[in-house]
């Protein structure tokens, strides 16, 4: 398990990878709104924490189709499945390993590109938290949508139209607890739902996932 | 443990394609398949190797005793010999790679990324991760593909090494390798084509 996050790690920082992908793409979206909404920095303070989330949801969105194609493409998941782990374990590392190369950085840049909208000053602390608590679960349902179009040719289009569904409740969650933190309100509620959903997903779709890839595989 | 198939009956996209099958391998031998292309030797190869489940009969000593190598040979062009190698060799909880690296004469290439390796080169490499697997029964599907006539040579003594240790192997391949072992022409147990009349691919 461990060889396989170290060599997943690796594979995603050498050449063509794709490491840093995601974070370019959330410093263009981040930088394009105020171009599109106008530089009045009111508006883009109100706006701020849910387009910081879109972003990074979009710029997780970006890198899913990586997971598990690849290693489809050249052999390697019939190879993994056929080695002496568990399914389920082998879908939960690739979501770990594509957590630590995207979304890590996402929320870690994220407070970064938070002054580039004008988020207000209260919002930085829960629009880290927020990301920190939901990107994990961006990626075990990205992977879980990985699963599910593995071995189609081009598939990442379907992929998308599966997975930004199911990243509804993340988003609308996530998003609250950014905005209502940068208004200076309460966020209990928003943050209890957001872990709960990003935990209930880590427990259980890893699960599905191995599920799908099991019959994608025959 | 004998890797024993009783009236085996694979299915590729859920229409059986060989039904019928018996064979017995015991430890030590190599058993190689032969048969036209598309009878269906890849489909048995791969619920053999567990990936999918039997249609009807029993397969038994299967499952983790056994190693595959598809035709695709799963590694990364971005990791070198050794890192693809290691990776696999950690994966099947084993640390020594460097019987595998010289069997296969890939010792000077250890350091070169797999994916500026020639085609046989790659085969090698492929070949190689069977014996950092430690697993006994090796399920190989056309296996030779793209070898050099030495390298050839060079799989055979492995396979023969391996057959030694006590091993055993399953192969599907269209060249005479000199193991000692049965050949098995599957094109005997072709399956029948169902009805179309009776035939309702909605519930396949």
């Amino acid at each position: 398990m461990i060889a396989l996050f170290k060599r997943d790690l690796a594979l995603s920082i050498r050449a063509g990878g794709g490491f840093g992908l995601g974070l370019a793409f959330f410093l263009i979206v981040v930088t394009l709104v105020p171009f599109g909404v106008g530089p009045q920095s009111e508006l883009l303070a109100r706006i701020a924490p849910g387009i910081l989330w879109l972003g990074a949801l979009l710029a997780c969105l970006l890198s899913l189709d990586r997971i598990l194609a690849l290693d489809w493409e050249d052999g390697s998941l019939d190879l993994l499945a056929t080695a002496p782990l568990p399914m389920e374990g082998i879908v939960s590392v690739k979501a770990l390993a594509h957590w630590v190369t995207t979304g890590l950085p996402l929320v870690l840049a994220a407070p970064v590109f938070g002054v580039l909208l004008n988020l207000p000053e209260g919002g930085f602390l829960w629009l880290t938290l927020s990301l920190a608590l939901g990107t994990p679960a961006l990626s075990v349902i990205g992977t879980f949508g990985a699963a599910l179009t593995v071995g189609l040719k081009r598939g990442g289009l379907l992929m998308s139209l599966l997975v930004l569904p199911l990243y509804v409740p993340t988003l609308i969650f996530g998003a609250e607890v950014a905005r209502r933190g940068a208004l200076g309100m309460a966020v209990e509620t928003p943050l209890m739902m957001l872990a709960g959903i990003s935990l209930a997903v880590i427990a259980l779709l890893p699960f599905a996932s191995a599920a799908v890839l099991r019959v994608n595989l025959r | 443990m004998i890797l024993t198939a009783e009236n085996l009956t694979v299915t590729r996209g859920g229409i059986p394609v060989l039904e019928g099958l018996h064979f017995t391998l015991p430890p030590g031998k190599a058993l190689v398949l032969r048969g036209p292309n598309g009878i269906g030797k890849t489909t048995l190869l791969r619920t053999v190797a567990g990936l999918q489940p039997p249609f009807a009969g029993t397969l038994s000593g299967a499952g983790e005793r056994v190693a595959y190598a598809a035709h695709a040979d799963g590694l990364k062009t971005t990791l070198s010999v050794e890192e693809n190698l290691a990776f696999w060799a950690r994966v099947f909880g084993l640390s020594q790679i460097d019987p595998a690296l010289d069997a296969y004469q890939l010792d000077g290439l250890r350091n070169r990324a797999a994916g500026q390796l020639s085609a046989g080169q790659k085969r090698r490499l492929g070949l190689a991760r069977l014996m950092v697997t430690g697993r006994p029964v090796w399920v190989l599907d056309e296996p030779t593909v793209s070898l050099d006539r030495d390298a050839v040579a060079m799989f055979a003594d492995a396979v023969r090494a391996h057959l030694n240790d006590g091993g055993s192997a399953l192969i599907a391949t269209h060249i005479d390798l000199g193991l000692d072992g049965d050949a098995l022409d599957v094109t005997p147990f072709k399956a029948r084509q169902p009805d179309a009349a009776d035939f309702d691919e909605v519930f396949l």
